[in-house]
């Protein structure tokens, strides 16, 4: 439709625009400029960056102490290639738990499916703080699954479940599960099952016509999918933060600590200007990939 | 054919099992009458007579539930006004950058969501006096940002398999764009704007990131409630809150469901 | 070029009249997109009261050319006049045009009677005056009764005539129809084809329909355009254009027709002799081919025109002869269509009604024929 339309296209475009430009943009540019700036005491807990001084000129002042520390104290920079690695991880399972659920709502009956994905999606319209709780019970020394271990007789003391990797991935992935299976079902279910056939006819066995055939057609899927578990669980916090153990110190939970607790707002901003910068390139990837899509 | 529904179906059954353990769990200890997890001394009602008298679980929880519901609405204004311009606008200049602010929010960490609508509050705090505390304006703001990004997806992907001849034909029978709009494209993507709408209410009403950096004194949210009881470790009232809410939803769930059905029905499917 | 029509005598012929205006006149229109050109600098005009055909294969540019009288596309270069007025920038809306989708697009969740109505509650009818037009027009499409339906209630009849119900209702003074037969079955196209022309006659309303299918064209179409990778290849009655086509490709793309490739050696008033570069014969021709003599030309005959014996019968004087074997037979019921090798890796096509109802065939496979025609039948391709 190539219709032009002066006033009426403006104020649709202009409403998003000026908000995500405000509340969204925005911020990121005051989020660097307060990462260059100093700690101090009061509210808020950082020094202006513009500065008068005594003879009304203006200066900046820039500290560039809050980067220098991210770049050369380990403990930041093991904290960004943790994140960057439990999140690729929890991408991985999530794909290998995922994608078969969604090939099976995508290959099931067409009135069944709809009843289906609401299966697979209802768990994350409840509460996601009351669902990692249900994992702290499960996992918990005096949990539900070492109670049963305890009670068969397989262990003679509770195992440490709860607060080590195993109970991070596993809440990780318990929770961003249903950001995996929706965008595969989405791609899966579009793939017309006429291929699969023409594949068989050609001689090609249901595995193989898989892997030649389904695989790369579901390729854009996938990469949605993994891409909107891994870029948010980079910056995961609360996870870590209940279901993770003390080493568990995901970059997330880092930017919280330095910003609740240390009230060092210009450190957590610089990490959090770190962390977008690491983020742009997937993020640029994903939204390149939804635009393809979209079209 | 069958046989390969039978190993799917498995594997389908087994994740529907790791996803509703959790759930089933809480919902049973919810019942438990004694407070310890790994001790079942009989069913009881308690821990939901605890939570219905548990004046600041129940305030935070209306509290964050006006707030979700005024989030989303706006969120799907927004939203929709986002996902129509691009699925409909074609190439316009800046759509790049605009494609790119309206589906970063997708993906975009919450702690840097949260820090960066913070400092931006405090910014404007500073230099144009508003706002002057945050609370629920500042949360509620936030919401709107977040969720508006997944309001534009719904409404972008519905709007793309729309049928455009429909709305050509209401042009070549006389109709102008914005009667185009309000008589035929809204009517017929209404579902879509519903369900953006319950999902941003969801995604409002379970933020605890975002909400926990954007409110202020006097202005905690359910999640944030929670938490910091969860800090402290586990209470059963909060097993009865969590049964509460999967009540609910599910509820919710099976009526949209049949309301879906009855509206494909009435405009064929 | 002969002018010829086959119509009832007395209709009228508008195209023929010097005096008239047209109501449609597209001047060298021309649409890109991006590096395809879609129409290529096509003029055209269309009077009152045609029922038009634009006639082509996809690609060829005609639904462009319809969806830019609708107003849905704007020409890139050219001009386009509706009753004299330039309309390159009135919005659809503001045109006294309708068009009947191809795919129908009735407004899934309105009634057959809202959905025929929405053009008068854009004009802001008063409601009475909306609800009498609705049911004349609900008569008229032999729908009554119809009225509190839904689309995904009806059949695909059904559904185009509402469609056709809603585009008419308006009173407009252009119809637009965008393959409006392609998704019916056989019988009812035939059907719906001559309802078309009866409702067009009847209200005299100026249509034009887009289609790929010539049967579709020739039969309902007053004049038609066939269109070629956005060129206008020949505009004519459909007589004009089957029997008198101006090149090899509307000679091939309307019906079927054998092209032979020869030299003039004479030409003049009274006819014309080829010489045929592909086999030892002449052809003769009565119609002056506009070239010199020496020129080259390619000539195609119709298959029906041509004549098919036994090759013993003897030659028949003043007629043009090739002799070949039989090589294929198609049956069609009413007709056969006998591929009758020439040699040369050359074969061409003719045509035989089924006049008798035959349990043997008089020429069989592998019979030696010999195909005769009229010199009236030859028929030189400018181009």
């Amino acid at each position: 439709m190539r219709l032009r339309l002066p006033s009426g296209r403006t104020l649709v475009l202009a409403l998003p625009f000026l908000w995500l430009g405000l509340f969204f943009l925005a911020p990121f540019l005051i989020v660097a400029k307060i990462a260059l700036s100093e700690g101090a005491l009061g509210i808020p807990p950082y020094a202006p960056v513009l500065r008068w001084t005594d003879q009304g000129v203006l200066t900046i002042v820039l500290n560039l102490g809050n980067l220098a520390t991210l770049v050369s104290d380990p403990f930041y920079l093991e904290a960004y290639l943790r994140s960057l690695r439990v999140a690729a991880i929890s991408g991985m399972l999530c794909l290998l738990i995922g994608y078969p659920m969604a090939y099976a709502i995508a290959r099931a009956p067409e009135r069944r499916r709809n009843l289906l994905l609401m299966l697979v999606v209802l768990p994350f319209w409840t509460s996601f703080l009351l669902r990692v709780m249900a994992w702290i019970g499960l996992l918990a020394d005096n949990g539900v699954v070492n109670n049963l271990l305890l009670a068969a007789g397989l262990v003679s003391q509770p195992i440490p479940l709860l607060y080590t990797d195993f109970a991070l991935y596993a809440g990780i992935v318990y929770c961003y599960l249903p950001f995996m299976v929706l965008p595969l079902y989405a791609n899966l279910s579009k793939l017309d099952p006429v291929l699969l056939e023409a594949a068989a006819d050609l001689g090609a066995r249901p595995w193989r016509a898989f892997l030649t055939v389904t695989l790369p057609l579901s390729l854009p899927g996938i990469i949605a999918g993994f891409m909107l578990v891994f870029i948010p669980a980079v910056g995961e916090f609360v996870i870590p933060e209940l279901l993770g153990g003390p080493g568990a110190q995901l970059i997330g939970r880092v930017l919280w600590t330095e910003f609740f607790q240390n009230r060092d707002w210009p450190m957590a901003a610089a990490l959090a200007i770190v962390l977008l910068l690491l983020l742009v390139i997937p993020i640029a990837w994903f939204q390149h990939v939804q635009g393809k899509a979209a079209r | 054919m069958s046989r390969s529904i039978g190993r799917l179906g498995l594997f389908l059954g087994v994740g529907y099992a790791f996803l509703y353990i959790p759930i089933a769990l809480l919902v049973v200890l919810s019942f438990n009458d004694s407070r310890l997890i790994t001790v079942w001394s009989g069913f009881s009602f308690r821990w939901y007579v605890a939570l219905w008298h548990n004046e600041r679980l129940i305030e935070a929880a209306l509290l964050s539930l006006r707030i979700a519901a005024v989030a989303a609405t706006g969120a799907t204004v927004i939203g929709m006004a986002a996902g129509f311009a691009l699925a409909r606008f074609g190439a316009f200049r800046g759509r790049g950058l605009f494609g790119a602010m309206v589906a970063a929010p997708l993906v975009m960490p919450e702690v840097i969501t949260g820090l960066s609508l913070l400092l931006l509050f405090v910014a404007l705090a500073e230099s144009v006096g508003w706002p002057s505390e945050r609370g629920v304006t500042t949360v509620t703001i936030a919401h709107v940002t977040f969720a508006a990004a997944y309001v534009a997806v719904v409404v972008q992907s519905r709007l793309s398999d729309f049928d455009r001849s429909l709305e050509e034909a209401a042009l070549d029978l006389g109709a102008r764009p914005w009667q185009v709009f309000l008589l035929i494209t809204l009517p017929l993507i209404a579902p879509a704007l519903a369900s953006g709408w319950l999902l941003a209410f969801t995604l409002s009403l379970d933020d605890l990131v975002i909400a926990s950096f954007t409110s202020g004194p006097g202005a905690s949210t359910l999640p944030m409630v929670v938490f910091s009881a969860l800090r402290l470790g586990l209470t059963p009232e909060l097993f009865a809150l969590a049964t509460v809410i999967i009540a609910v939803v599910s509820l919710g769930l099976l009526v949209a469901l049949k309301l879906g059905r009855v509206a494909s029905a009435r405009s064929g499917g | 070029m002969q002018q010829t029509t086959i119509a009832r005598p007395g209709a009228a012929e508008p195209w023929r009249d010097p005096e008239a205006e047209p109501y449609v006149r597209i001047l060298n229109v021309t649409k890109r997109f991006g590096a395809t050109v879609a129409v290529d600098d096509v003029s055209l005009d269309i009077y009152r009261g045609e029922l038009f055909a634009l006639l082509g294969g996809s690609g060829s540019g005609k639904t462009t050319l319809l969806r830019m009288l609708a107003g849905f596309e704007r020409p890139d270069s050219g001009r386009i006049l509706l009753d004299g007025q330039d309309v390159a920038d009135v919005p659809p809306y503001e045109r006294p045009v309708n068009m009947m989708f191809q795919s129908y697009a009735l407004f899934p969740h309105m009634t057959v009677e809202q959905n025929i109505a929405f053009g008068l509650r854009m004009d802001g009818l008063p409601r009475r005056e909306i609800r009498d037009r609705v049911a004349a027009m609900l008569e008229l499409v032999r729908l009554r009764g119809f009225e509190k339906r839904r689309p995904h209630e009806l059949s695909g009849g059904q559904r185009q005539r509402v469609a056709l119900a809603r585009s008419l209702v308006k009173q407009p003074k252009l119809l637009l129809l965008d393959e409006p037969l392609g998704a019916l079955d056989k019988n009812l196209r035939e059907q719906t084809q001559f309802e078309l022309v009866t409702i067009q006659e009847k209200l005299g309303i100026t249509f034009v329909m887009v289609t790929h299918d010539q049967e579709e064209a020739m039969t309902m179409a007053t004049r038609l355009a066939v269109m070629n990778h956005g060129y206008l290849a020949q505009v004519g009655t459909p007589a004009e254009v089957y029997e008198y086509p101006q090149s090899r490709f509307v000679a091939e793309f309307l019906g079927t027709a054998n092209v032979f490739e020869g030299l003039i050696k004479t030409a003049g008033a009274s006819g014309a002799l080829i010489e045929s570069t592909e086999f030892d014969a002449f052809f003769e021709s009565d119609t002056d081919p506009p070239k010199p003599a020496g020129a080259r030309v390619f000539v195609a005959v119709r298959p029906e025109k041509m004549r098919i014996r036994r090759a013993e019968a003897g030659e028949l004087p003043g007629t043009n002869r090739l002799v070949g074997t039989v090589r294929d037979i198609a049956y069609y019921g009413d007709f056969f269509m006998f591929v009758v090798d020439l040699g040369e890796g050359r074969s061409i096509r003719v045509s035989r009604p089924n006049l008798a109802r035959l349990t043997e065939l008089p020429i069989t496979w592998d019979d030696r024929v010999a195909v005769e025609w009229e010199p009236f039948a030859t028929v030189v391709l400018p181009e």
